[in-house]
C-alpha cells in the first residue's frame, strides 16, 4: 500500500515539505544584508556562508553548484539572491541556475542598489511579497515516493551504531521500498566498510565507484594528516567518540553504515549534484555534519534524519532535521533538542523494528508539516558548503 | 554516566562472531555481568571498570589478534587480554584512518 503525506507541489514537479522564502547570498560580502532581509520577513530563511569569491577551479564549481541547488530545493517557494556586485560567483549566475525550477526569484545587488541599507530595503520588500504569495499555497496529498531524506549523524557514541542507526536503517529501507529516495554520506565515516557496501551495489560499476570513493577519501586524509605535529589531530574520530566508547574509525564506520539499512545502492553522486533516479544513493562528502547536510539538501533532500548519541542541537535553514538518540540518558538531558528517544530499545525493551516504524511515521508526519524541535528553536548551524583543496 | 539505564548489569554481543561485548550499564571491577547473545545469555566477571557503551573481551584475545564487533574487525590487540578485560584505544590499535 502506498503511503502519503501532505506536501507543496512545485512547478518543476518536485514536492516541498516546507514553504519558506530563501535569502541566498552569492558571496560572503552580502551575508549580513541577506540576514537582515530574513529578519525583516519572518518565515524566510537565510544562508550565511564564507565563500563565493577568491576561489578557482573545481572549488568554485562546487560552491556554485551547491548554492544553485540549495535555491532549487523544493522546500523553498521563492528565492531572493543577494549579491555584492564584483564577486567571482556572480549573483546573476546563481539566479540563472535556480531559474529552471520556475519558482519566485529575484536578485538584489548591493553595488547596484547603492548601499547595504538600500539593498536590505529592496530585498525585504521582495521577500515580503513572495511570502504573501506563498502563504496562499495549500498542502496536497502526495505519495511518500516524492520524499528524499538525508542520513547524517553527529556526536556519535556506542548507542548510535547499536540502536539509533539500525532503527533509522529500517525507516530508510521502508521509504526506499515506497519508491522514495535516501542518501548516505559521510565517506570519512565509512572507511573500512567498502567491501560490505560494495556488496550492496546494484551493479559492478556502482560497486567500483563505492570502493573508489572511499579509498580516495582515505588517501586524501592520509596526505593531510601525515605531517601533523599534533598527534591527536591525526585521528579520524573525535575525543567525544573515544569517550563514548568507540576505539577506531572502523568501529565507528560499521555503526555509521547501519543508517542505510539493507537496500541496494543505485549509485554514487558528487557533491552539488542530484540523483537521476529514486532509491538509495551514496553522496561523496566528508564527515563534517554541516557539509553532509548541505550536500544532501543540494541533492534535493527535503529532510535530514540525524542520530546523535551524545546529543547535538543543530538544525538547517528551512529543512527539518529529525534528531534521534539511542542513548536514553542523552534524551533525558537534551529532550528540548532531541525528537525521538530510540533509547527505548534499552529501557522499554522495544525492538529496533518498532523504533524504525516510529521513525518512519515521524518522517511522514514532519513531511506533512509538524515542526521538529530544531525548527521551533531556530537552529540553523548545519548550512556549510564543502571546500576543495 | 551516572544513570544506569537498567538495574541488571548487562552487556550486549552484537554479532555471533564477536569477541567483545558492549556494556549496557556502567560496570565495576569484579562485578558479575550478564552478556546477551542473540539467543542465549552467559555470565562474565569484568576485571576492570567498564563505562556504559564501552567494550570488554568475552574470550581471551592474543596480541595482534582481531577484535571483532558487528562480525567485522574493528582493530587488533597491542597486548594479549583475558576474558573480562576492558578493550579501548589504550590496548587496541587500528591503522585505518590513523596515518
Amino acid at each position: 500500500m502506498a503511503d502519503n503525506f501532505m506536501g507543496y507541489q512545485r512547478k518543476d514537479g518536485s514536492v516541498g515539505v516546507r514553504n519558506h522564502i530563501a535569502i541566498i547570498p552569492s558571496v560572503f560580502c552580502s551575508a549580513k544584508v541577506a540576514e537582515r532581509i530574513a529578519f525583516q520577513v519572518p518565515g524566510s530563511v537565510y544562508f550565511r556562508h564564507p565563500v563565493g569569491c577568491s576561489q578557482v577551479g573545481e572549488d568554485l564549481e562546487v560552491t556554485a553548484k551547491t548554492l544553485i541547488a540549495i535555491g532549487k530545493n523544493p522546500n523553498f517557494a521563492g528565492v531572493v539572491v543577494v549579491g555584492l556586485g564584483c564577486e567571482r560567483f556572480s549573483p546573476y549566475e546563481l539566479a540563472e541556475g535556480i531559474a529552471p525550477s520556475n519558482k519566485m526569484l529575484e536578485t538584489v545587488v548591493i553595488q547596484t542598489e547603492g548601499d547595504s541599507l538600500a539593498a536590505i530595503q529592496k530585498g525585504s520588500k521582495i521577500a515580503r511579497e513572495m511570502q504573501q504569495i506563498a502563504s496562499r499555497q495549500i498542502r496536497e496529498k502526495v505519495p511518500a515516493s516524492e520524499l528524499m531524506i538525508g542520513l547524517n549523524c553527529g556526536g556519535s557514541d556506542m548507542t548510535s551504531g547499536l540502536i539509533a542507526n539500525p532503527a533509522l536503517g529500517y525507516a530508510s529501507d521502508k521509504l526506499v521500498a515506497q519508491g522514495g529516495t535516501s542518501i548516505l554520506s559521510e565517506i570519512t565515516e565509512l572507511i573500512g566498510t567498502e567491501d560490505i557496501l560494495a556488496r550492496r551495489a546494484v551493479n559492478d560499476q556502482v560497486a567500483a565507484e563505492i570502493r573508489e570513493t572511499i579509498f580516495r577519501t582515505e588517501e586524501k586524509l592520509r596526505r593531510q594528516t601525515q605531517n601533523s605535529s599534533n598527534k591527536e589531530r591525526t585521528h579520524l574520530i573525535s575525543t567525544g567518540n573515544y569517550a563514548g566508547g568507540l576505539s577506531s574509525v572502523v568501529e565507528k564506520s560499521l555503526g555509521s553504515m547501519k543508517k542505510s539499512g539493507n537496500a541496494s545502492f543505485n549509485g554514487v553522486i558528487k557533491y552539488g549534484h542530484q540523483p537521476d533516479k529514486k532509491g538509495l544513493f551514496l553522496l561523496d562528502s566528508p564527515g563534517h555534519d554541516g557539509e553532509v547536510s548541505t550536500g544532501q539538501v543540494a541533492a534535493g533532500a527535503q529532510m535530514i534524519l540525524f542520530p546523535t548519541g551524545r546529543g547535538t542541537p543543530t538544525g538547517f535553514p528551512g529543512i527539518p532535521v529529525i534528531k534521534i538518540t539511542g542513548n536514553p540518558n542523552t534524551y533525558i538531558k537534551m529532550k528540548e533538542n532531541i525528537d525521538i528517544n530510540a533509547g527505548q530499545v534499552l529501557t522499554e525493551n522495544k525492538s529496533l523494528e518498532q523504533m524504525g516504524e516510529e521513525i518512519y511515521q515521524e518522517i511522514l508526519d514532519v513531511a506533512s508539516g509538524r515542526l521538529v524541535k530544531s525548527e521551533v528553536l531556530g537552529h540553523d548551524e548545519q548550512f556549510c558548503v564543502t571546500r576543495l583543496p | 554516566m551516572d544513570l544506569n539505564i537498567s538495574n541488571k548489569k548487562t552487556a550486549l554481543v552484537i554479532d555471533s562472531f564477536d569477541n567483545v561485548a558492549v556494556a549496557l550499564t556502567d560496570l565495576k571491577q569484579g562485578e558479575e555481568c550478564i552478556i546477551r547473545f542473540n539467543n542465549r545469555e552467559e555470565e562474565v566477571t569484568v576485571f576492570e571498570d567498564i563505562p556504559f557503551g564501552h567494550k570488554f573481551a568475552i574470550l581471551d584475545i592474543d596480541k595482534d589478534e582481531s577484535v571483532l564487533k558487528y562480525g567485522e574487525e574493528i582493530g587488533r590487540m597491542m597486548v594479549p587480554v583475558k576474558k573480562g578485560s576492558y578493550i579501548h584505544n589504550h590496548n587496541m590499535y587500528c591503522e585505518r584512518g590513523m596515518k
